[in-house]
């Protein structure tokens, strides 16, 4: 049991170390595939720390809510990424939550980042929080058709069930799996604000979702959003990870074969880093009305991917 | 010259040029005419012409099929005003609306009177053009009052108003946009500029030719080929100056690079602006090219200052001749595949087509101008129908669009990079010997002169007036942007709050330009 709340100890700590590190990754790639010179791999650890050193400006209207968010926030995908199997499987937080709970967990999360926007009265605040709404109403169903897919596969909505039965029981193909993998993409675009969904490095306020929601953040605050966006994108990752491409993971007390899954978990988040910005690349962004039709499309491919289990694979 | 039925009296002034002068009653019938005959006006201006024994002028200068002409009236010194030429014009609106509150000549019975250029840097009786102001009082202290600047409500349900800026997230000028929206569908916007009120007009008076022509370059940076052509034809058909051959050709070749690297830069940024960075940084590289080769053979990457009064201060070699045309055949070939891209890719395509749409009809009846005006079936292009030298030497082709959208506006871009690349070459094959610089010297009398070049934003004009001891007394320079920034409030009706950057960036306008 020690060495299980060890390595969940462990494994939530690499969560929260390396999740700038893959932004970062994510940053360099796309740098490339533009054509320009990237920025060091470990620029978002230096925006950090240069955000941590910095005065906090708050406005003068703030509640205690828009000093709160921040750490809920943060908290959260905390929580988050605790709860996904990144090097270990089946760990003594799993039990705690399913994949469904996962999902009120990101939506937490958001719920306070949509009340910490308005909480300030600017027009762009409420602008942002009415769009994040939009988009995360149409995304959540989604996502929520693609877990059930993987769960329907292996009969739990457990995380550490589902990796176990597609990655260390027999070896099999699953159809309805390749159509849930291209609406997780789809989910997962419009949850972490990126391309073709939001523009996370846009200076157009007009156009922002999330980025028009923290424009009224500063310092430790933004650090702890910006940390957290990027713990986000990690844990979205991982969870894709899990679902799709789980062999490698550790089974339980398997102590030998961590230090092989932690390469592993490496060259796949590498792997999807990189996929991700070529995916950015050569997508513009869609008009925000546009948006429903993306997320209705990554709905119904969840959806078929359900069908699809039950026709082939039952 | 005849405009619709009558003779108006005017003469000609230069080359496609016309002069006159008339009561303020027959002003009203002249615009009516040139309204009906299909012209525009393009600007309107004033001046405090008391100290040369007369009251105020008002002046007008209207587009016609034969030419540009400016027409002028006299004004009594107490209580100067002229009939609203808004209500056939609705471009001049906001020219006649800061044209009172930098002279204090009325446009009587308007239905917009509110102030345009003034915010609170100086007092609502004051008015800093005119010759006894001394734009010393202003310093120091603050005015009390509030701007509180009237903007047009929208009541109803569910109506918003966003307020963006004057201080943006990116490094643009400041402008103030009200929006009023009902969800991100855009109900109504009403722009406030002035911001960049830098008392331009005022700084002109008194400067010598040669300064003011390095002041006149930098009204809009990004067109200072433009103006500072524009400002150099007036000067020099002032002083009754003729430029020689080379400088002509000169000035044209430094008209078509400015117009490349604009264009270059903001068909980069309209591919930004839908999150398509690979357009962006593609695009960017080539202008990044073009402005080095710039500073490399004429010393300025915008080629600040290369014309001057009676030609131009810098000359090309044979050794710069060849780069030049090298980069300008790289440039096309490369901006070829990149538009082979634009046209291909379906998300980009999606957020340009029937986004920001000015209607042919529409852009007929509020005078937009220019390269938005031709994305709108609008065709005018000084250089194609009123070319001054050495256009007229030059066959060129005229990019127009009709379905006046960000596609629309971004295809005459492409059109125009091409044709400008194209006249690169013409212009440095056949580039005649000679002079760079003619003596530009005034006559000793009160003179006036105007200039009119097709900027890459749109017909340019300066119009100028020499005092007899040489220095400028007035001058009014003035950027197309006057006539197009009220139609991006009307192209952007109906569209999403989230397009509105987009469809901004496709007009591209100047708020330096306008602000003054």
């Amino acid at each position: 049991m020690s060495t299980g709340i060890l390595l969940q100890i462990a494994q939530t700590l690499i969560a929260i170390l390396l999740a700038p590190l893959l932004m970062g990754w994510v940053n360099q790639c796309r740098a490339w595939l533009q054509g320009r010179s990237a920025p060091p791999l470990t620029q978002p650890y230096r925006t950090l720390k240069k955000l941590f050193h910095k005065d906090a400006v708050i406005a003068h209207r703030a509640s205690p809510l828009f000093r709160f968010a921040p750490y809920m926030i943060f908290s959260c995908m905390v929580l988050a990424a605790g709860l996904v199997p990144t090097v270990a499987n089946d760990l003594p937080f799993s039990p705690a939550a399913d994949v469904i709970a996962l999902v009120g967990v990101f939506a937490l999360a958001r719920v306070f980042l949509a009340l910490a926007a308005m909480d300030i009265g600017t027009a762009f605040g409420s602008l942002g929080a009415r769009r994040e709404m939009l988009v995360s109403f149409l995304a959540e169903p989604a996502l929520l058709m693609v877990l059930f897919t993987a769960s329907f596969i292996s009969q739990s909505t457990e995380l550490p069930v589902i990796v176990d039965t597609l990655a260390h029981r027999e070896f099999a193909i699953y159809p309805s799996l390749a159509f849930a993998a291209v609406a997780f993409w789809m989910v997962s675009t419009a949850e972490n604000a990126r391309i073709p969904v939001d523009n996370p490095t846009t200076h157009l306020e007009l156009t922002m979702i999330h980025e028009a929601m923290i424009l009224e953040y500063s310092a430790r605050h933004l650090a702890l959003i910006e940390w957290a966006v990027a713990l986000k994108l990690y844990v979205y990752s991982a969870l894709g990870i899990a679902l799709f491409v789980p062999w490698g993971i550790a089974p339980q007390g398997d102590l030998a074969a961590l230090p092989l899954a932690i390469l592993a978990l490496l060259a796949k988040l590498a792997a999807g880093g990189a996929a991700l910005s070529l995916l950015e690349a050569v997508f513009a962004k869609l008009r925000l009305f546009r948006a429903p039709e993306f997320l209705g499309t990554a709905f119904l491919l969840g959806v078929l991917g359900m069908l699809i289990h039950f026709l082939l694979e039952v | 010259m005849k405009i619709g039925e009558n003779d108006w009296n005017l003469e000609p002034f230069g080359k496609h040029l016309w002069r006159g002068r008339m009561e303020t009653g027959q002003l009203l019938a002249l615009a009516r005419a040139v309204k009906e005959a299909g012209g525009q006006l393009v600007a309107l201006w004033g001046s405090d012409d008391r100290h040369l024994g007369d009251g105020f002028g008002i002046h007008g200068a209207f587009l016609t099929g034969s030419g540009l002409a400016w027409v002028s009236s006299a004004l009594p010194v107490e209580a100067p005003a002229y009939p609203d030429l808004a209500h056939i014009f609705p471009q001049v609106d906001r020219m006649q609306r800061a044209t009172f509150d930098l002279l204090g000549i009325r446009a009587s019975d308007a239905v917009d009177d509110r102030k345009w250029l003034r915010h609170t840097a100086w007092a609502e009786n004051e008015f800093p053009l005119r010759k006894d102001f001394s734009p010393l009082s202003t310093l120091g202290s603050p005015l009390p009052e509030a701007d509180a600047y009237p903007f047009l409500r929208v009541d109803g349900d569910g109506v918003h108003e966003i307020p963006v800026g004057p201080i943006h997230a990116g490094t643009i000028e400041p402008g103030h946009f009200r929006f009023s929206i009902i969800g991100d569908r855009i109900l109504k916007l009403e722009e406030r500029l002035g911001y960049t009120h830098k008392g331009t007009e005022k700084r002109f008076e008194g400067l010598d030719l040669a300064t003011g022509a390095k002041l006149a370059g930098r009204v809009s940076g990004d067109a200072h080929t433009a103006f500072s052509w524009a400002y150099c034809m007036a000067a020099e058909s002032a002083c009754a100056c003729r430029v020689p051959d080379r400088a002509a050709w000169l000035r044209a070749l430094f008209l078509e690079i400015e117009r490349v690297a604009n264009h270059l830069g903001d068909l980069g940024y309209l591919g930004n602006d839908v999150a398509l960075a690979f357009g962006f940084m593609q695009f960017w590289r080539l202008k990044e090219d073009w402005l080095r080769l710039s500073a490399r053979l004429f010393g300025h990457r915008y080629l600040f200052d290369c014309i001057v009064p009676g030609g131009v201060a810098t000359d090309i070699d044979n050794a710069g001749r060849a780069e030049l045309r090298a980069l300008g055949e790289r440039i096309a070939g490369e901006v070829r595949e990149l538009k082979h891209i634009y046209d291909e890719h379906t998300g980009l395509q999606d957020r340009f087509a029937h986004t920001g749409i000015v209607k042919p009809e529409l852009a007929a009846r509020l005078g937009l101008t220019g390269l938005a005006g031709r994305a709108s079936s609008q065709a005018w292009d000084a250089r194609v129908q009123f070319p001054c030298a050495p256009y007229d030497q030059l066959d060129v082709a005229m990019a127009v669009q009709k379905s006046g959208d960000v596609l629309a506006r971004a295809e005459v871009r492409f059109a125009e990079v091409f044709e400008s690349l194209r006249l690169i070459g013409q212009l440095l094959a056949r580039l005649p010997d000679g002079e760079l610089r003619a003596p530009c010297v005034p006559a000793g009398t009160p003179c006036e002169g105007l200039g009119w070049i097709e900027g890459w934003r749109g017909p340019t004009i300066v119009a100028l007036r020499i005092a007899a001891d040489g220095t400028l007394d007035r001058v009014h320079p003035h950027d197309p942007s006057w006539q197009n920034w009220p139609l991006l409030e009307v192209g952007v009706l109906g569209n999403i709050v989230p397009d509105f950057p987009l469809i901004n960036k496709s007009f591209n306008l100047s708020y330096s330009g306008v602000d003054l």
